[in-house]
């Protein structure tokens, strides 16, 4: 069997496609966070407690309501985006004057908040989440089984950052939204509801939390903490990518899962510690991250 | 909008304090103060935490309330599972808060820490919750310590044994990269050696892992017949899911080294069945437990842990033994409570040794198939008693250098 530094070249690729499923998670991620620092200059610290809800919305509704993983991979991402729009119309525009530190303030705080009421409610073991039957059972590439779910998670998130990444760089919406970011009152003077348009951008950026909570659900144990653990991990591929980056976000999201892939082979006991390493000497070379521009 | 956050502010506030207020009491020596030092919150609150407490506050009330006449109060605290706050809190509740005795201490570090703090000020501590066989070896302290419900050793020697009896003699441990992952993956390899088996390998990850599907890889490129898991609670859990999707589970089998019931709860039988586990107590194995697990469930909705029975097994051995000797003077005490066995829903003749290891029959448990369970929470078939004498690490092995070796 051919080898690689000791490790053998199956092994690797096994190691790589888990990576890649990792990193799928962290894009669909860090592009909420994009497209919502880049429109709206909020630095969301509930991210990862909306990604949380998601999760939970959809054991909810499979345990309550009877309703399915595919309902609920609309309905979650839709309620968990209303819940973000009510945020940002009752507290965070009340913000966008102020320093980023208030809305980070904010955010973190109702993080705490959310994670606290799932933890009084649901305590801290977690949840199971059956996993849909179409998709139980492997494919067998002859190196690796590879969960049919698994594959599912790369291309659904896949679809949906392209998808994002087009509407926003491609389109006339889009056009709109870029402008109303870099001047809201000339946007608004050529009749263009500025405010509607970011509360909408929120919302979406927060459904995309809600939609890869659900995407979670059947992998991941449905637990209070789930978004706290992975929002660290996050916000610093949304750093090295650059802040408010689109393609930035879903490239280093994806390179970054394979990175880790690669440590848990080489070196299991960085695996955690990996990603930050990688942003320090990113910050260092360019402090505007891989794909920012510096103001 | 703004009052709205305040009063959530407020809120949240008022449950901070409460936590900080509620360990101060009256200042009296006519009382018999308990503290509970547990997470209340955190990664363990599952297994420890409020349920605690229940346990705390039931032995009390079936005792009565009182003893020599004097009213005995429970308070409790989150230890957030750092052992500097542990250490604080254990330090103002011995000196200002006239707390007797300490229970519970889950999570290794913690255990530690506040076992030194009552051997330093010379009050009797009671460990339920943690696993660490230090605090009856390197770390022991016989005068005012004792470890009441389970250990690392009996942990790795109860499944270790029992999965190489079974024909599991090869093995591939996932080790949580930290003191307490180190020492079950130690203990459980030399009993897996000593009874024949070999170990292949391990991968040590880190505590807190969300996904452990390169971990499982390894294991499964092993080609052990046996994956040990060497760690708890959320990362046991997360071990067994992903091991199950990437159907590891049909080739190779897992033994948890330490399984809470409220893991397997939480999992669900269709993935757990089959598995191992070694546990100190369980809430079905007779009138007895099951009279005080249903007692218990009313008020907290689910089962007894093993670590929240022992709470209210060693507070009820502790209030016993007040009772008969007339005072709560430490030494007076504890030398009563090593005299007298153990006997109550907990544990039958169980003994405290002279290192402070309550020792006891411990059970060997299979997870049962989900068509076997017939009523919820019935989750453990029972393989095997294992007897007091032979569950625990044997005193003439013991490392604690209090003791003195015949």
């Amino acid at each position: 069997m051919t080898e690689i530094f000791g490790i053998s070249v199956q092994a690797l690729m096994g190691q790589l496609i888990i990576g890649l499923v990792n990193g799928s998670f962290y894009a669909i991620l860090s592009l909420g966070l994009a497209v919502i620092f880049g429109m709206l200059n909020i630095i969301n610290f509930a991210h990862g407690a909306l990604y949380m809800m998601g999760a939970f919305l959809a054991w909810m509704l499979l345990n309550y309501a009877g309703i399915g993983y595919w309902p609920s991979l609309l309905i979650a991402p839709i309620a968990v985006g209303l819940f973000g729009i009510v945020i940002e119309r009752s507290m965070l525009k009340w913000l966008y004057q102020l320093d980023h530190l208030y809305g980070l303030l904010l955010t973190f705080g109702l993080a705490l908040i959310l994670e606290g009421i799932f933890r009084n409610q649901y305590g801290v073991s977690g949840l199971p989440y059956e996993m849909p039957a179409a998709f139980s059972g492997a494919f067998n590439l002859g190196f690796m089984f590879l969960p049919k779910y698994r594959a599912w998670v790369v291309v659904a998130s896949l679809l949906v950052c392209l998808g994002t990444w087009f509407v926003i760089e491609r389109t006339k919406l889009g056009a709109y939204l870029r402008a109303g970011t870099e001047n809201p009152k000339l946007v608004q003077a050529f009749g263009v509801n500025v405010p509607l348009m970011v509360t909408l951008t929120y919302g979406f950026g927060v459904a995309l939390a809600g939609l890869a909570g659900v995407l979670a659900a059947p992998v991941y144990q449905v637990h209070p903490l789930m978004g706290s653990n992975i929002i660290i991990i996050v916000f610093a591929v949304v750093v090295i990518g650059g802040m408010g980056s689109i393609l930035g976000s879903i490239v280093t999201g994806l390179a970054l899962g394979l990175i880790e892939g690669l440590t848990k082979v080489f070196y299991p006991e960085a695996s955690a510690t990996v990603v930050f390493i990688i942003m320090a000497i990113i910050l260092l070379v360019r402090p505007a991250g891989l794909f920012g521009r510096e103001k | 909008m703004k009052r709205k956050q305040l009063s959530a502010m407020v809120a949240l506030l008022s449950l901070a304090t409460g936590a900080a207020l509620a360990q101060q009491g009256k200042i009296s020596d006519d009382v018999v103060k308990i503290g509970v030092l547990t997470d209340m919150s955190g990664l363990y609150a599952d297994i420890g935490g409020p349920g605690a407490v229940i346990a705390a506050k039931m032995a009390v009330e079936d005792f009565g309330g009182k003893v020599l006449g004097k009213p005995v109060e429970v308070v409790s605290a989150d230890h957030q599972n750092k052992a500097d706050i542990a250490k604080t809190l254990a330090t103002q509740w011995f000196d200002q808060d006239k707390v007797d005795m300490i229970i519970e201490n889950l999570n290794s570090a913690v255990g530690l820490t506040v076992q030194g703090v009552g051997k330093d000020k010379n009050k009797i501590t009671i460990n339920t919750g943690a696993a660490s066989s230090r605090l009856t070896n390197d770390d022991c302290a016989p005068a005012t310590g004792i470890h009441w419900v389970y250990d690392t050793w009996m942990l790795a020697n109860g499944t270790g044994k029992a999965v190489v009896k079974q024909g599991g003699d090869t093995w591939f441990f996932l080790t949580a990269d930290y003191a307490f992952g180190h020492s079950l993956e130690k203990d459980t390899s030399e009993v897996v050696k000593a009874n024949g088996g070999k170990v292949l390998g391990a991968v040590r990850h880190p505590l807190n892992t969300t996904d452990f599907s390169s971990f499982l890889l390894q294991a499964q490129a092993s080609k052990a017949k046996i994956i040990g898991l060497a760690n708890a609670g959320g990362d046991t859990v997360n071990s067994i899911k992903s091991a199950n999707e990437f159907g590891i589970t049909k080739s190779q089998t897992l033994a948890g080294l330490l399984i809470f019931i409220t893991d397997i709860h939480s999992l669900g039988l269709p993935t757990t069945q089959g598995m191992y586990l070694t546990t100190g107590w369980y809430w079905d194995l007779n009138d007895d437990t099951r009279k005080f697990a249903k007692r218990f469930y009313e008020r907290h909705k689910k089962m007894p842990s093993m670590s929240q029975a022992g709470v209210y097994s060693g507070i009820t051995h502790y209030l016993k033994a007040i009772q008969t000797t007339g005072t709560d003077d430490t030494a007076v005490v504890m030398k009563k409570m090593h005299e007298t066995p153990v006997n109550d829903m907990f544990a039958k003749n169980g003994k405290i040794r002279e290192d402070g290891r309550m020792i006891h029959d411990v059970y060997l448990a299979q997870v049962k198939k989900p068509a076997d369970s017939k009523y919820p929470w019935d989750y453990y078939k029972i393989l095997q008693t294992i007897p007091a004498d032979q569950a625990f690490k044997p005193l003439a092995d013991s490392t604690c250098p209090a003791i003195k070796k015949p």
